[in-house]
């Protein structure tokens, strides 16, 4: 309880952040730097990227989750400190992206860790990195939504589908 | 270092102003050219599945719910955003848009798209298939098993020569 209360007062005030890249292209770390810059200025946050995961609040995970590096970003997760944050910057760590299937990556960020926030985008741009950063703050609210769309037989009508007319879909 | 330059320093500073952007308060549109979440209009989609066969990341499923339906799901999760889809896409049904703002906290139940085509079937080997004509479309959906023997011109061009 008042953990809980801890976590509401304290973590809306200034979260630093560790940024792990765990195969990326560098492309959403480039993404990252431009939000640190003045002119985007994710430090009016209070957000902060320091050296140490022991230091953090949360987690930047950039890429997809490669063989290799899933021990080591494990590691790192255990490192961070309760309550911790997790956000998968970039489509590689939110599902894998171009590389979901091959054979020395896991999948995307969640295959390893529990992750909260998910900014898509390949690479992502730094105003959505800061949407998804002022979201998890709960400072605006989430824009996106799942699409579904019907195409009648006769006369053409875009529907919203009933619960029970979608499919299942299960990812590889 | 001197003072003198420190100030000069400060002056320079000062002049250029406020440079931090208002975004997550304000909205700031994309620039010209942004490629954003692709989204199928339904109504202009033939099913043909061009999409599905260029997507680098293959995330675009091509599904035959039933003999008449067939569904596109995208899996927005690990779009790229080439937009090769909306380049391939013979009636222009797939659009770019300037979606940005797709963070979420719950990505398999967000980030999907699933758009049901009406189809015709084929009535001699029950696949779906686009009907060539208008007037073909209006015919009453669903496999009649009464007219597979039948000469019936619902016949998917994979299997025009079964017809003589």
């Amino acid at each position: 309880m008042i953990r809980d209360w801890l976590i509401q007062k304290v973590l809306p005030r200034s979260l630093w952040v560790y940024h792990t890249n765990c195969g990326a292209c560098n492309g959403c770390d480039i993404e990252v730097l431009d939000v640190l810059t003045p002119y985007y200025d994710a430090e009016r946050f209070g957000i902060k990227v320091v050296g140490s995961p022991r230091h953090a609040d949360a987690l930047l995970v950039s890429g997809p989750m490669t063989r290799q590096t899933a021990p080591a970003v494990r590691r790192v997760y255990e490192a961070v400190p309760d309550p911790k944050v997790v956000f998968a910057i970039g489509s590689c760590a939110t599902g894998g992206g171009m590389w979901h299937d091959t054979y020395n990556v896991l999948g995307g960020a969640d295959q390893v860790l529990p992750v909260d926030f998910y900014v898509p985008g390949c690479p992502p741009r730094p105003e959505a990195i800061l949407h998804g950063i002022a979201t998890a703050l709960g400072l605006t609210p989430k824009e996106v939504h799942a699409l579904h769309a019907i195409q009648e037989a006769d006369e053409v009508e875009i529907e919203e589908l009933a619960e029970e007319q979608r499919l299942v879909h299960e990812r590889e | 270092m001197t003072i003198a330059s420190k100030l000069k320093e400060a002056l320079l500073c000062m002049k250029a102003g406020r440079v931090t952007l208002p975004y997550p308060f304000e909205p700031h549109d994309p620039e010209e050219g942004f490629r954003g979440l692709p989204k199928v209009d339904v109504n202009k989609c033939i099913g043909c599945g061009g999409c599905a066969n260029v997507c680098p990341a293959r995330l675009i499923r091509v599904i035959d719910k039933d003999q008449s339906t067939r569904v596109l799901v995208f899996l927005y999760e690990r779009c790229t955003f080439c937009g090769r889809c909306a380049e391939v896409c013979p009636e222009g049904a797939i659009e770019m848009t300037r979606d940005f703002e797709l963070s979420t906290d719950d990505v398999h139940d967000d980030m999907i798209g699933e758009y049901h085509i009406f189809m015709g079937p084929c009535e001699r080997c029950g696949r779906c298939y686009r009907p060539p004509t208008a007037l073909d479309k209006l015919m009453k959906p669903g496999m009649r098993e009464d007219t597979i023997d039948r000469k019936c011109p619902m016949l998917c061009p994979g299997r025009t020569e079964e017809k003589e």
